[in-house]
This record gives C-alpha cells, sequence and structure tokens, in this order.
C-alpha cells in the first residue's frame, strides 16, 4: 500500500478512536452539572452520590480522550505535511483557541474535579465541573469549525502557486462561521449529549433489573431521560439543517448520500438500499422524488446528481457513504422511538415496570456511538477526493518526506496500543459499574458550615 | 511590517512559542522526572505519595503541549510540518510514549494486585524516561539543522534523527528533568521518602552537571554557528553566565534545606537553557543542512500577519485564564500530598 492509503487508514482509525470517548465525556459532563446541581438546590444526597459515581466513570473517559486527542493535534503535521502548511494559518488559529480556550479550562478544573471532593465546598466544587464540561465543549467548537472550513471553506484568500499555495486568513469570523460550522457544531454537540445519557441510562438500567441502588437509579434515569429525550428530537432537526447546508454547499456529497448518479433528475429517498456504482442502480425501498421534496419542497424538482461532476472530482466510494448516512439516520429515528416511548411510559407511571424497555436501554448505549462514527465517516468519506474541498486534494495533501515503511511502523503501533487502550477502558468500566455508586469510604470530610455554626452557637 | 512595541509580529510568536515550550519543559519536566525516578522508591507507599505529588496537576502541564504544539501550527505552520513530517519516528515514539504514561497513572491504582501494580510503575517509569530522552533528541536535531530541500521538504534519511549529538542532548535533559523532579518531589514529601529522596537529588544534580559539560563542550567544538550570535553581542553572555549561576546554587541551596527557592532556580535553569536555545537559532528556527536557501526562519517560515495579530490577542485574552485556573489548582493541592478515597 502506498503511503496515502496508509495515512488515510491511521488518520481514520486514530480519530475514530479518539471520538469513542470525547462525546461521552461531554455527554456525562453535562448530566454531572445537572445532578450536582440539583444537588445544590435539594441537599438530598442522592445526588451527589449519584454525581460522585459519574465521575469516576468520566475520568476514566476523559483520561482515554487526553491521551488519544494529543495523538490528533500531531498527526497533522506527521502524515499530513503539505496540508499542514496549506491551512496552517486557518487550522493551526483553530487548535491554538481551542488550546487557550478550551484545554486549558478543562484541565484546569480537572484536578478539583477528581480530587477536590473533600477539599473545596460544593458550590466551588459545582463550579470546577462546570468548568470542565464547558471547556469540553469549546473544544468541540473549535475542532469542528476547523474541520467546516475543510468541508465549506471562506473567509480566506489563496496565496501562492503549486506546492507554495496556502490560504491565508482575510476575514477571522467568517472564516469561524463559515457556512456548515453553526449546524454541524449543534449536531456534534447533541451527539455527544445522546452518547453520554444513553450510557447513564443504559448503567441503571442494568441496576434496575438487579435490583440493585434502586432509588439512585430512578433518579439518574430519569435525568438521563429527560436529556435525552429532548436531544434525540433535537438532532433531528439539527441533522435535517445539516444536510439541507450539503445540498448547498457540497452538492456531490450529497447525491452521494442518496445514490443519486442523474445529472439533473428528480431524485428519490431511500430508506434503505444498496448503491451499484457500475450500473448507477440503487435497489432498495424508496420514497419516489423524497429528496427533491426534502430539499425545494417539490416531488418534481430536479436535484444535481454525481454525474454532473467529473469523475475525479467527485466521492469514489458512494456505497459507503450512503450506508452510514443511512446508518445514521435510522439510529436517530430509533433513538428519537425510543425515547419517546420510555417518556410515555414515564408520565403513565409505569416505567420501572417494563423489564423488556430496561433490557433495551442497556444494549442502547451503543446506538448513539454508532451513529456517531458513522456520521463522520459519511461527512469526510462524502468530501472526499478533497481534504479542502474544492481546494486541496487528499492525494496532494501528504508528508513528502514520509515513506510507507515509516507509517506502517506508526499504524502497528498504534493498532497495538489502542487495543490494549480499549481492552483496559472496557475492564475497568465494567468494574466500575459492578462497584456502584455506594462506597464505604464515601464520608464527607468537608466542614459543614451550618453545623459549624451551631457548634458555636451553643 | 506589522510591529508590537517595536517587535515584528513573527520574532514576537517566536518569543511567545519558546515562552510555551519553556512553560512546558518547567512543568511537565517535574512530572517527567519524578517519573523517572519512580523504580528507585522502593516501598508501594512511597510510590503512591510520588504518583500523588504529581496526580492533581500532570494534566494541566500536559495541556502547555497542547497549547505550544498549536500555537506552532498557527504561528508557524511550516515548521510545524517540515520537523514534524521528518521527525516521524521520534514523533511516534513520542506520542505512543504519553499515552503510556497517561494509562500508567490512571491504571495504577485500580487493581490491588503485585504484578499489576508493578508492571505499570514499569511502564510509567520508561515512558517518563523516553519522554524526556526523545524531547532532547529533537531538541538537539533542531539545534544541528536538518537536510530541508525544495518546498521545505526534509530531504534526510528516516534514521538521521539519531545522531550522537541529538542523543547526548536527550541523555542531558534527562538529566536536568530529574533533577528538577526530585526537587519537587523533596518539597512534597515528608519522613522517609523525603530522606531518600534529599539522598536521590544530590547524584540527580552530578548526573545533570556532567552531561551537561560534555554536551556544551560538544557543541563549542562541533557546532561553532550556534555560538555565532553570541560573538556578535557579548552582552548576550549574560544569559549562559545566568544559567551557570543558577545551575551552582542549585546544590548550596539544597544543603540548606531551602527546597522550594532551589525549584525556583531549577526551573530558572530550564529556562536559561532554552533562552540559550532561542539565541543560538535565531532568525533562524531550522537550518537547512542541505541548501542553505531552504533554511526556515522566523519570516519565511511564519503565518500570515493578519493571523498573528488574531492570535496575539487570542493569547492576550487566554494567558490571564489560563493563569487564573493554573493557580486555582496550585493553591487548592498546596502542601506536602495527603491521600483519601480520590487519590491515585
Ligand atoms: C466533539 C468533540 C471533539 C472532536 C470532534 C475531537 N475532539 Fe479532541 N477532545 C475533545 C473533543 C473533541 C474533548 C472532549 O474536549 C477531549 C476529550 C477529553 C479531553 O480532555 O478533551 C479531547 C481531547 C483532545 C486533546 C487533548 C487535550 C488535553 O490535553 O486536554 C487534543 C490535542 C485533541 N482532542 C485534539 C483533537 C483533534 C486534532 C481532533 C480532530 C481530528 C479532535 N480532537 C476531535
Ligand atoms: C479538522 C481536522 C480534520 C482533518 C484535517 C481531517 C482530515 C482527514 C483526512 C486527511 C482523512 C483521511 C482521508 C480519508 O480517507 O478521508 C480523514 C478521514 C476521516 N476523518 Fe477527518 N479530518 C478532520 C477532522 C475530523 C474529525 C474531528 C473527525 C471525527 C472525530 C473526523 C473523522 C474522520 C473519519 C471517520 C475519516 C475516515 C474517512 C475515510 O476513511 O474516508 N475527521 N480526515
Ligand atoms: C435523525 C436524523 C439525522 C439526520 C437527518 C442527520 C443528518 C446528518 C448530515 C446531513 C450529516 C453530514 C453533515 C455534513 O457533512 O456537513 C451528519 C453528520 C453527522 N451526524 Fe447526523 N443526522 C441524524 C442523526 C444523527 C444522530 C442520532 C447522531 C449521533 C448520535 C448523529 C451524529 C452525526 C455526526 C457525529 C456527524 C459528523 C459531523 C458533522 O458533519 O456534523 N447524527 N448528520
Amino acid at each position: 500500500m502506498d503511503v496515502e492509503v496508509l495515512s488515510r487508514i491511521q488518520f481514520a482509525f486514530t480519530v475514530a478512536f479518539h471520538y469513542i470517548y470525547p462525546p461521552l465525556s461531554i455527554g456525562l459532563g453535562l448530566n454531572m452539572v445537572i445532578m450536582e446541581g440539583l444537588y445544590l438546590r435539594t441537599k438530598d444526597p442522592a445526588y451527589e452520590r449519584l454525581a460522585r459515581f459519574w465521575t469516576r466513570i468520566f475520568a476514566l473517559t476523559f483520561g482515554i480522550g487526553v491521551a488519544t486527542g494529543i495523538v490528533m493535534e500531531f498527526e497533522f503535521g506527521t502524515n499530513w505535511a503539505t496540508y499542514s502548511r496549506y491551512v496552517g494559518d486557518i487550522f493551526g488559529s483553530a487548535l491554538a483557541a481551542e488550546g487557550i480556550f478550551a484545554f486549558a479550562l478543562e484541565s484546569g478544573f480537572l484536578g478539583v474535579l477528581l480530587f477536590g471532593w473533600n477539599r473545596v465546598s460544593p458550590r466551588v466544587h459545582f463550579i470546577a465541573t462546570l468548568g470542565v464540561w464547558l471547556g469540553s465543549m469549546f473544544s468541540a467548537v473549535w475542532i469542528v469549525v476547523a474541520n467546516s472550513w475543510q468541508q465549506t471553506p471562506a473567509g480566506y484568500h489563496v496565496v501562492g502557486e503549486g506546492m507554495q499555495a496556502r490560504a491565508e486568513i482575510t476575514d477571522f469570523w467568517a472564516m469561524v462561521f463559515n457556512p456548515s460550522s453553526v449546524d454541524r457544531l449543534s449536531h456534534v454537540w447533541i451527539g455527544a449529549f445522546l452518547a453520554g445519557s444513553f450510557l447513564i441510562m443504559s448503567v441503571h438500567a442494568y441496576y434496575l433489573l438487579k435490583g440493585r441502588h434502586l432509588r439512585l437509579s430512578k433518579k439518574a434515569f430519569k435525568i438521563a431521560l429527560i436529556v435525552a429525550t429532548v436531544a434525540s428530537l433535537a438532532q433531528l432537526f439539527t441533522g435535517h439543517r445539516s444536510a439541507d447546508g450539503v445540498s448547498k454547499n457540497q452538492p456531490a456529497k450529497l447525491a452521494a448520500m442518496e445514490g443519486h448518479y442523474d445529472c439533473l433528475g428528480v431524485a428519490d429517498m431511500y430508506l434503505f438500499g444498496w448503491v451499484d456504482d457500475e450500473t448507477q442502480e440503487v435497489y432498495g425501498l424508496k420514497v419516489p422524488g423524497g429528496l427533491s421534496f426534502l430539499i425545494h419542497g417539490d416531488f418534481n424538482s430536479t436535484v444535481t446528481g454525481l454525474n454532473a461532476f467529473d469523475r475525479n472530482d467527485r466521492p469514489g466510494q458512494v456505497n459507503a457513504v450512503f450506508q452510514f448516512y443511512h446508518l445514521m439516520v435510522i439510529i436517530g429515528m430509533t433513538l428519537i422511538g425510543l425515547t419517546l416511548l420510555a417518556a410515555i411510559f414515564w408520565i403513565r407511571g409505569t416505567l420501572f415496570e417494563q423489564r423488556w424497555l430496561l433490557k433495551v436501554f442497556v444494549f442502547a448505549v451503543i446506538l448513539p456511538q454508532i451513529a456517531n462514527q458513522v456520521g463522520w465517516f459519511a461527512a469526510e468519506m462524502g468530501r472526499q477526493p478533497w481534504v479542502v474541498y474544492g481546494l486541496l486534494r487528499t492525494s496532494d495533501a501528504l508528508s513528502k518526506a514520509v515513506t510507507a515503511n515509516q507509517v506502517w511502523f506508526s499504524l502497528i503501533l498504534f493498532t497495538i496500543i489502542y487495543s490494549l487502550l480499549f481492552v483496559l477502558f472496557v475492564y475497568l468500566l465494567n468494574k466500575k459499574i459492578k462497584h456502584g455508586p455506594d462506597d464505604g469510604e464515601m464520608i464527607d470530610k468537608r466542614p459543614r458550615q451550618r453545623q459549624i455554626a451551631e457548634v458555636y452557637a451553643s | 511590517m506589522e510591529t508590537f512595541l517595536g517587535v515584528d509580529y513573527a520574532t514576537l510568536w517566536f518569543l511567545v512559542i519558546g515562552g510555551l515550550f519553556t512553560g512546558y519543559a518547567i512543568l511537565d519536566g517535574f512530572d517527567l522526572g519524578a517519573g523517572a525516578w519512580h523504580l528507585f522508591l522502593n516501598t508501594e507507599k512511597d510510590r503512591r505519595i510520588a504518583l500523588n505529588a504529581i496526580g492533581p496537576v500532570w494534566d494541566g502541564n500536559e495541556v502547555w503541549l497542547v497549547i505550544a504544539g498549536g500555537a506552532l501550527f498557527a504561528g508557524f505552520p511550516v515548521v510545524y510540518a517540515t520537523v514534524f513530517s521528518a521527525m516521524y519516528v521520534p514523533f511516534m515514539l513520542f506520542l505512543t510514549s504519553l499515552i503510556f504514561r497517561a494509562i500508567s497513572i490512571e491504571f495504577r491504582s485500580k487493581e490491588p494486585m503485585r504484578w499489576w501494580r508493578q508492571s505499570w510503575d514499569v511502564a510509567y517509569s520508561l515512558s517518563s524516561v523516553l519522554l524526556a530522552l526523545l524531547l532532547g533528541i529533537v531538541l538537539g536535531n533542531v539545534l544541528q539543522g536538518m537536510p530541508i530541500g525544495e518546498n521545505f521538504e526534509y530531504v534526510g534519511n528516516w534514521l538521521e534523527f539519531l545522531n550522537p549529538y541529538a542523543f547526548m542532548v536527550g541523555v542531558c535533559t534527562l538529566g536536568l528533568f530529574m533533577m528538577h523532579g526530585a526537587i519537587y518531589l523533596i518539597m512534597k514529601t515528608e519522613g522517609r521518602l523525603f530522606l531518600h529522596l534529599s539522598a536521590l537529588v544530590q547524584k540527580a544534580i552530578i548526573f545533570f552537571i556532567v552531561s551537561f559539560v560534555i554536551t556544551s563542550v560538544y557543541t563549542l567544538i562541533y557546532f561553532p554557528h550556534l555560538s555565532d550570535r553570541f560573538k556578535e553581542s557579548p552582552a548576550l553572555f549574560a544569559v549562559p553566565l545566568a544559567a551557570f549561576l543558577s545551575i551552582a546554587n542549585i546544590p548550596r541551596l539544597i544543603t540548606k534545606k531551602k527546597y522550594g527557592l532551589s525549584f525556583v532556580f531549577s526551573s530558572i535553569t530550564v529556562s536559561m537553557l532554552l533562552i540559550m536555545v532561542a539565541i543560538e537559532l535565531y532568525p533562524a528556527i531550522i537550518m537547512s543542512t542541505f541548501d542553505a536557501a531552504y533554511t526556515i526562519t522566523v519570516h519565511n517560515g511564519s503565518a500570515s500577519e493578519k493571523t498573528l495579530g488574531i492570535m496575539l490577542l487570542m493569547a492576550a485574552i487566554g494567558a490571564p485564564l489560563v493563569a487564573f485556573y493554573t493557580g486555582f489548582v496550585y493553591k487548592t493541592f498546596r502542601g506536602k500530598v495527603q491521600m483519601d478515597e480520590n487519590s491515585y
């Protein structure tokens, strides 16, 4: 295999692996903020125990998120040197902003979040939790802005020619608010909320089925269910906004997502299907004219298809983009169905009697994870053959100094280490879950203002 | 050319990024040094205390690397791209060692078995040593220059990074961090462990000074161009002099048991040495040993002035914030290590 293919595999592998963890951290962070907020309001220690329990799991996802994230930051320079020179102005600024505004905030407060339970007051601890969560939200902002700029470049001009060409910022805010960044950022955030909430529901559904920690688990399940219900409905909305944006800014990607080849024809929408790139046929269940309708509000309007683009300017793996995109949408619909169903049972007061539904929730944790992964794969593979859409081709973006053997070496190294990391992650997660929110050492050593006041008063 | 206080933006960014890497070297330097000593500590309790001494801060310290890396990418994209692709193998080893260190710290305490903890201890210590060495090796390569050709592409061989000079700089870096880390641990410990470390720190100082002298002589003999700047403006000799004095000061302060102050001086030593590096290089960042026309300088390797200006603004807003969080964490965890159920 050549350097290009190997570097692509390595990038996809390392980023996909990284992306298992950040969404969990962001989503758990949100739920922990809610739990600690409720503790401050209600003073019910159950919420504090929940927050402490989820903080321990958060530490795990966060730790692996950091370790694998640093790899990403340096991989641009090591494997995509030409790309790095080309976009340094823009992508570099976003990464630097991420470091200063987001990572510093996260890791600054992380120490207090994890180790400060007995050292600072509940209020200060809540602020630390909030700081860590906001930091993780901000880091998503900058990385998604950078990636969105690659999808829909704006606010720049190109200087230099050939291999010396580079994009320079002309308008910073136009670069930040490029046509796709707001839609994609909201979509990514909400995808992360779903990942975190479904993990919480899964673990507490497991406890409920086993008859353990009942009181705590009911509370936690309800919190996460509210977040997940709102998020899954909002995800449909933001996803639709993204699709709308793609139809305007990256028509070749949209055409690939639905397997639409005709230069200018009515476009169908498939519920599922299989694309044959040779015959340019899609076999599956379709809503005739559905895509035309979604985009233009008219079943008979025309949509630009793949054949309107030169073979070298459109994504090669149409079927893969199609499948990934459809899998994400199917999962999105499933999540809406699941959360609404649970919400209805909750309103009727019989949620925790539906053992079958709880069983489904134990396993449903995998769904948002899959949707997050395939969402990125659809978005990134649909962007091909460009790294920077319309400006720089993936095949030109490589490091010329790196040889295939070197990439083999690093790829094998990462495969080994990440496998180890994954095994450890699953093992420790399982252990923490088995252990549960109770622990003997849960003695609060913080001075309690009221008790102290009472001592002095008496 | 845009300037700020009479300094052009590109030079200013050279200084900012230099400052960030110095911050990283001072902060993660003591973590790496503490890690390098880990296997020299004998009991389970000592090892736990040493780990928890860096427990709440190592992750925040590592962020300096992330910020410095991002700033380098934004400020000098050419340097970022060329050096990282040229030093592919050392960087990959560096990244994997970072992961190993992180997971060793996280996972060590999660199981009580002896074999489990021993394995993580070894992984932790080895990765810390390797990280310090590799940082020094990359620095050594930057100092001596690299074969860079057209379009600023590296034209050398992938194994060239492992040359004797770079290796020597690596050893010297390891020595420096081990001294720095031992002093940090002394500040954080008490009792028997404290005494044990007080003995170790003496060894560290000797190790560092010997390797430093060898490296300096090596530099003077084989890379005379690095001292050009000093010959041009002798006032700059103040920096090596300050470095020398602060190194000499450390053993003195240690015998006087002024540990806090000796930590300050080992931090000053780190920064003086890096300021020396900056003076030796400027205005070049990577000298091309292939053709001087392709030497990457502060000017031909930087981003556009507009970006540099925007980032300056970001740094001005961000720096006080970062200082605030950092101060907050160090204040919350000041003093000797105390362990509770949340510790590693
Ligand atoms: C949706 C959010 C998201 C996405 C798409 C990415 N990351 Fe990430 N990343 C995070 C959200 C995040 C996070 C939640 O903020 C993490 C996880 C744990 C942490 O410390 O921060 C993180 C960690 C993290 C770190 C370590 C930070 C530290 O030391 O604290 C780096 C350097 C990166 N990431 C860089 C990247 C790059 C270069 C990406 C793209 C290819 C990327 N991340 C995708
Ligand atoms: C903004 C920074 C990013 C850059 C420069 C970038 C660039 C690239 C490159 C060069 C590839 C390999 C070429 C390819 O095979 O497609 C790739 C693939 C991929 N990226 Fe991105 N990407 C970025 C952000 C992200 C993020 C944040 C994610 C998700 C976490 C992501 C997910 C993926 C996936 C899943 C692939 C594999 C797709 C495939 O194999 O075609 N990317 N990206
Ligand atoms: C409910 C129906 C959904 C629709 C219509 C939808 C639509 C889309 C579209 C069109 C894109 C590509 C955007 C682009 O390339 O610019 C996308 C990307 C993505 N989707 Fe979805 N999505 C849905 C559900 C979900 C769910 C449930 C998740 C995760 C839990 C998810 C996670 C993602 C991610 C992570 C990306 C890649 C980042 C991005 O490009 O925004 N999506 N989605």
